[in-house]
């Protein structure tokens, strides 16, 4: 709006602040409390500004996790997220091109029918399926390993769906002067098709790195050793139950710790992320 | 370079639509084949199959005495340019240009002279390491005929390579190809809707209707001798007009009180119901004597500078004269208009095809 009147200004902005401060406020909180001492933690009403205990806290979850609660350092845990988020992005990303190009640009028997079966999989949430899946996955011996973190869940309908939108904004004539120049399918693929999709994998990444780090259900289920648990996991598994008591100081640590990962990715691809949902130009 | 040839080539589609009614011409080598008709009349399905985009449901098209009906469109040896011009977006134009080679394995260094060379002769030397979205219509085209050209194939085939571009730069392109095809000598077939391109460019054209080749021949020779009232209808412009007559003797009717004479060759075969066809430009403003006279008002003026198209309607038939651009009349004028006999075509109306002498 190309106005100028100083008290709508400030409303606006008075009304942004609020919104920021009502998620930020949170996140300083737990910010704070992952740098107090477990006494100054239990303490009402809380302190608000920032402790000393910084080093020591995050030093010893990232070492020895909680010595209450779960002891798993979550140093490993972290890097059990990350391999399982990379994991699954990437494998997600990889099949669901893969379909998609099959898809669009082959033309075999029942195409229409195993495109309806792999859309008709996004109406069924991890949820529905996870008992059967994780009787495959246990019969398979891929309890407790990364195999069993990222196999059962690499496959991504809206994944696929999504790229086979995109192919289809992909004017035929490519494909077509792809098959005039001598490149055969998996040339063209890999020539044409793969750098067209640069920003549309960036964009996916993003997201499906966010979604695998945050998969809370399917490794609960999968994971029974400390070493392969993954950081959320983890802070549920450090909140001791009954009667013991919870270092919350490094519960909130451990929360920082595991925020960080996906934020950086965010912050890292924003350019790209963006470029890939907005991006019309072929 | 090489021959074309296409023997009884038909389409369908499944379901049995057919799209092409068996097409059967050879094109000669060095030869450049314009195929023009209207949209929908089959004249991009018919390049298509010659570059073995789609399938040949029955016939047989063979390209340097090779019959390709189940060859790839890459072991054709013939390269294409799309109406879109299909530059790949993410590449540079030197990376377009010899994507095709670099598949092919060829040397680094042939492709890279034959690039150059291509990009001298069109231009497109200080635009190598462009990529298509920073260049304009004109020279993503001129880029699409490059990739064509490095590839150095038996024949060119062009799908509407002009057709994306704005009236000025059409007008270029066209003697731009003109010009190449002169340097090249290389066998070439152009499909468009603009009669002009393909007056312009074909040595010989072929002028398709509904699925079937209409007539084909030398463009002066398709201006001069329509084999139909279509082809007529179609290559000139404006359009040819056309005035039902019945036969009468050896005249032909045309209501009004006006005759003309058919000449004594058609005689024999010209039928009762006729449809005379003449170009406006074969209209002559006034009276001459000899020659049958149509008069009527003119109803509409387009000036276009060097001449003047006259609209009006003869016997409640839609006709247009073309006159010199100096020598326009108000609109509402009533003008007489000599027509020369020699410059009408009579067409037969029930078959729509020009009437022949009879054989023999």
């Amino acid at each position: 709006m190309v106005e100028n009147r100083p008290w709508l200004t400030f409303f606006a902005h008075a009304i942004l602040i609020v919104g920021v401060i009502l998620v930020a406020f949170p996140l300083w909180v737990t910010f704070v409390a992952s740098t107090l001492t477990y006494d100054q933690i239990i303490h009402v009403p809380m302190p608000l500004v920032p402790g000393d205990q910084l080093l020591e806290n995050y030093s010893q979850v990232l070492r020895a996790g909680s010595q209450k609660g779960s002891a798993a350092p979550v140093g490993t845990m972290l890097l059990n997220s990350f391999i399982m988020a990379m994991g699954v992005a990437i494998g997600k990303i990889g099949i669901s091109i893969l379909s998609a190009f099959a898809i669009i640009y082959f033309r075999f028997p029942l195409r229409n029918i195993f495109f309806w079966m792999i859309f008709v999989t996004l109406m069924l949430p991890i949820e529905v399926r996870i008992i059967p899946t994780f009787k495959v996955a246990a019969d398979l011996n891929l309890l407790d390993s990364y195999a069993g973190l990222i196999l059962p869940i690499i496959a991504s309908a809206t994944a696929t769906f999504l790229f086979r939108q995109f192919f289809l904004t992909i004017p035929d004539e490519l494909a077509e002067a792809a098959r005039m120049d001598g490149a055969g399918p998996m040339r063209f693929f890999w020539d044409v098709i793969l750098p067209l999709s640069k920003t549309n994998m960036a964009a996916l990444f993003v997201i499906l790195f966010i979604l695998g780090w945050n998969e809370y259900l399917w490794p609960l289920l999968i994971t029974s050793q400390e070493s392969m648990y993954t950081v959320v996991i983890g802070i549920k598994r450090m909140i001791a139950g009954g009667d013991a008591t919870t270092e919350w100081n490094l519960v909130m640590a451990t929360a920082m710790l595991a925020l960080l990962p996906p934020a950086l990715v965010v912050v890292l691809m924003q350019k790209w992320f963006v470029k890939g949902l907005v991006e019309t130009e072929k | 370079m090489a021959e074309i040839r296409l023997q009884d080539v038909r389409k369908s589609y499944t379901k049995g639509v057919p799209v092409i009614h068996g097409v059967t011409t050879t094109i000669a080598d060095g030869e450049f084949i314009v195929i023009v008709g209207p949209s929908g009349c089959g004249k991009s399905t018919l390049l298509r199959m010659i570059a073995g985009l789609e399938t040949i449901t029955t016939g047989e098209i063979s390209i340097a005495g090779r019959v390709v009906n189940e060859v790839e469109p890459k072991d054709r040896n013939i390269a294409m340019v799309f109406q879109n011009y299909a530059l790949y977006p993410h590449m540079t134009v030197y990376e377009n240009m010899s994507y095709g080679l670099r598949i092919r394995r060829m040397p680094r260094e042939e492709i890279r002279s034959r690039v150059e060379r291509a990009a001298k002769i069109l231009e497109l030397s200080s635009l190598l390491e462009r990529r298509p979205r920073e260049l304009s219509g004109g020279q993503r085209q001129r880029v699409a005929m490059g990739r064509a050209i490095v590839r150095e194939p038996a024949a060119f085939l062009f799908d509407e390579p002009l057709s994306n571009l704005d009236a000025k730069l059409r007008v270029q392109m066209r003697l731009e190809i003109q010009k190449l095809h002169r340097s090249l000598r290389t066998t070439s077939i152009f499909v468009t809707h603009d009669q002009v391109e393909a007056m312009t460019l074909a040595d010989r054209m072929i002028v398709m209707n509904a699925g079937r080749a209409e007539q084909i021949g030398a463009p002066i020779e398709v201006y001069d001798k329509p084999e139909s009232l279509f082809v007529g209808g179609f290559i000139g412009s404006p359009a040819m007009n056309f005035l039902p007559a019945r036969r009468v003797g050896d005249d032909a009717d045309l209501g009004g009180g006006v005759r003309v004479p058919i000449p004594p060759a058609l005689r024999a075969a010209a039928p009762q119901m006729l449809t005379l066809g003449v170009r406006p430009e074969h209209l002559v403003a006034g009276e001459s004597s000899g020659s049958p006279v149509l008069r009527f008002q003119v109803e509409n003026v387009e000036a276009l500078g060097a001449d003047s198209l006259l609209h009006g309607i003869f016997e409640g038939h839609a006709v247009v004269a073309r006159v010199d651009g100096h020598d326009t009349p108000p609109s509402g004028a009533n003008l007489a208009f000599a027509l020369p006999p020699e410059r009408a075509h009579f067409f037969d109306s029930s078959t729509g095809r020009r009437v022949r002498p009879a054989a023999g």
